[in-house]
């Protein structure tokens, strides 16, 4: 099952770390939250739930957070239904369109962000470098801002009001087994080659799969999208079409809708192409397994997650949380985030808590000098081995779509389960 | 005066289902849900060809799990009434058959997979054998596997009851339709059948409903590939659309027991009881 609940501050090893920072901080320095013991309650998408974090996140604030890590669908619905189970959401700015109208989530001063000028431009004006291109879909910069502590509506501009705070994002593309494919891939189509029958896969979640089905169809060369992340009706029954053509044919091995379905698929070789999330391709490898996480002609479907403060939240809990949220700009969390292959917001800071090797592997994209380990200690490269698509800039500014909320929503998500019923 | 049990069942029972009636005629947006009185989503669901193919689904999967566990309950459940003859041989292996359920439904399930997969040991085993030479890739994530998971996972629902009626056929009749002349088919279609009915009865409606009421299992069992009426409720409430759930549900309910209410016709379960 997907769902499962990490909480915090239980065991007898945490309830002792708690007890020696709460000491520290009476002794050293006035630690406000230590003392008056605030614990905020985070509620988000499993990739960023780490345990790691809470604990730093203990040992540097004070602040016990408890960590629920739900399926995207899940969240929303949390978000949506349940504003008082959550102080802090940690969603995508996908998700952040559908939910941020039910008002539950209230905007950030930016004012109180002490490293908002450094947040990568993505998030800001949605161009990473001043000559990018903006790509299409629910882009972050445009469900980013609002009009005030409880706007509703978004604005495009920096309006020192952020919905969300950038957490982490990253580009993402297919997934292969070059073992057992043996020639090069370096198109989107590939996914539904007939060469691929019965060793395909495609995720089973609305909003990121029709992404996917875009850039294939597109790939394919039978229809060019205005805007894929804003198709109309004829365009989304045009690229089912397509997909449940292929279906019935027998091209898909299986759909996958979690994180570990997708290892599974990949690793015991029942797929050798499908959609695929970067940990996803660290944990195939991990098993030692080869996995290539395929940089593609078209580019990448990208992502991104941020952090909303639920409206409840005030008062020294919203101190406590503007707090939080400063601490995880400052670069440890980004550092670990990083080094688990995703992209941190405040690229800076990040370089401050990695050496030189894991920056040049991991953000330049230059070859290894030694081995990169990953932050549980698994050894992921040895030297001379080189990031899958390049650098920070060579890979997020190959991004050709973002994932989407569409104005025909919900004629898409009927129109998917007649796929997945087909 | 109102029984506890009237009470318990009102609280946990005829009130979330009449939330849920209730519920399906109102509307949804994205995010948020608006009572209203209004059809809607029942016009969807019965203007959809989706649903059609998926209630057919439905029953496809109910009908063929309650053949392969019938056929294998009975089997077993004869065996162990009139083949065995101590009571504590009868009792031993009976508790035999429930080990399984000592784990959970979901890794009993799960455990398929690496077994029926296109590297896994019933391919390998199969070439190694010399049976087929290339993996057979029907095994797994298809309606073989989804109906090969009900039936390993149901089958003990049929062996209880219809083991439970056997045992008390009084073992006279059978004697006293073999000094009739009655061969052993002729006593196995006249008499132990007829008398086993409400066990099969009561079997029968255990594995229809579960069957129908599952979504996990067709979803995991058919990689995401098949759906029934289950799949496409968790899939409406995964994308908050409650009202469109709630119909799908009560649409459901209303099948149920509708089928439940045909079987019954056959066998009158309280009075044989």
């Amino acid at each position: 099952m997907t769902l499962y609940t990490k909480r915090h501050g239980l065991s007898r090893r945490t309830m002792l770390k708690t007890g020696v920072a709460a000491a520290a901080g009476t002794l050293a320095a006035p630690m406000v939250w230590a003392q008056s013991n605030i614990t905020l309650r985070q509620a988000g998408t499993g990739v960023s739930a780490f345990n790691e974090i809470a604990a730093k996140a203990q040992e540097d604030l004070g602040i016990t957070l408890e960590m629920t890590a739900l399926d995207s669908d899940s969240v929303t619905q949390r978000v949506a239904t349940q504003p008082d189970s959550f102080d802090i959401a940690d969603i995508e700015y996908w998700i952040c369109k559908k939910v941020w109208p039910t008002g539950n989530l209230q905007a950030m001063d930016t004012s109180k962000i002490a490293n908002y000028d450094k947040i990568a431009g993505t998030f800001r004006s949605g161009k990473l470098t001043p000559t990018s291109e903006i790509a299409q879909g629910t882009a972050p910069h445009t469900v980013g801002f609002t009009t005030g502590v409880d706007g509703k509506e978004f604005v495009q501009e920096e309006s020192g009001w952020m919905t969300l705070i950038p957490t982490i994002y990253n580009a993402d593309t297919l997934g292969i087994r070059p073992d057992l494919i043996g020639r090069p891939i370096s198109n989107w189509s590939e996914l539904l080659n007939p060469e691929f029958k019965g060793k395909a896969s495609i995720l089973d979640i609305s909003s990121i799969g029709i992404m996917d089905m875009a850039m294939v169809v597109e790939s394919m060369g039978e229809y060019t999208y205005p805007d894929k992340g804003n198709m109309t009706r004829e365009e989304i029954d045009l690229t089912m079409a397509i997909f449940t053509e292929a279906k019935k044919n027998g091209q898909f091995r299986a759909f996958w809708k979690s994180f570990d379905e997708s290892v599974n698929l990949m690793a015991s070789g029942e797929v050798v192409i499908q959609s695929m999330w970067s940990p996803a391709i660290t944990a195939v490898r991990g098993q030692g397994i080869p996995c290539v996480y395929q940089p593609l002609e078209e580019g990448y479907r990208s992502w991104g997650g941020g952090m909303g403060l639920a409206a409840s939240l005030e008062g020294a809990k919203l101190d406590a949380a503007y707090e939080y949220i400063n601490w995880y700009l400052s670069g440890w969390v980004g550092g670990f985030l990083m080094r688990q292959g995703y992209y941190s917001a405040v690229p800076e800071t990040s370089k401050l808590f990695m050496s030189d090797d894991e920056w040049g592997f991991w953000y330049e994209g230059k070859e290894s000098m030694g081995e990169i380990v990953s932050p549980s200690g698994q050894t992921l490269e040895g030297a001379g081995a080189v990031r899958d698509g390049g650098s920070f800039i060579d890979r997020m500014g190959a991004v050709a779509c973002w994932n989407s909320v569409m104005d025909e929503n919900q004629y898409m998500v009927r129109k998917w389960n007649e796929f997945i019923a087909a | 005066m109102v029984s506890p049990l009237a009470i318990v069942l009102f609280f946990f029972l005829v009130l979330p289902i009449a939330m849920i009636a209730i519920v399906s005629f109102w509307q949804a947006t994205e995010f948020s849900i608006i009572p209203a009185f209004q059809f809607e989503n029942y016009e969807f669901l019965f203007g959809s060809p989706v649903t059609y193919t998926v209630f057919i689904n439905t029953f496809k999967y109910a009908i063929l799990t309650w053949i392969f566990t019938f056929l294998i309950g009975f089997t077993v459940a004869y065996y162990l009434a009139f083949h065995i003859r101590s009571l504590t041989w009868q009792v031993a292996l009976f508790l035999l058959c429930t080990i399984p359920f000592w784990t959970s439904n979901i890794i009993r399930m799960i455990s398929w997979i690496p077994f029926l997969g296109r590297n896994g040991i019933a391919n390998s085993t199969l070439i190694s054998w010399g049976v087929i030479d290339e993996p057979l890739e029907w095994l797994l994530f298809s309606d073989f596997s989804v109906v090969l998971a009900f039936v390993h996972i149901y089958t003990l629902f049929m062996v209880v009851p219809i083991f439970n009626t056997m045992m008390r056929i009084d073992k006279s009749l059978i004697e006293a339709a073999r000094d009739g002349g009655a061969n052993g088919a002729q006593i196995l279609w006249n008499v132990i059948l007829p008398l086993t009915k409400p066990g099969i009865m009561i079997g029968t409606i255990f594995v229809v409903t579960l069957v129908m009421g599952d979504f996990f299992t067709v979803r995991i069992m058919s990689g995401s590939q098949s759906a029934n009426v289950g799949r496409l409720i968790s899939n409406d409430i995964a994308l908050l659309q409650y009202p469109s759930a709630s119909a799908t549900a009560i649409v459901l309910l209303l099948t149920v027991l509708i089928t439940i209410g045909i079987l019954l016709r056959f066998v009158d379960i309280r009075k044989e009881l």
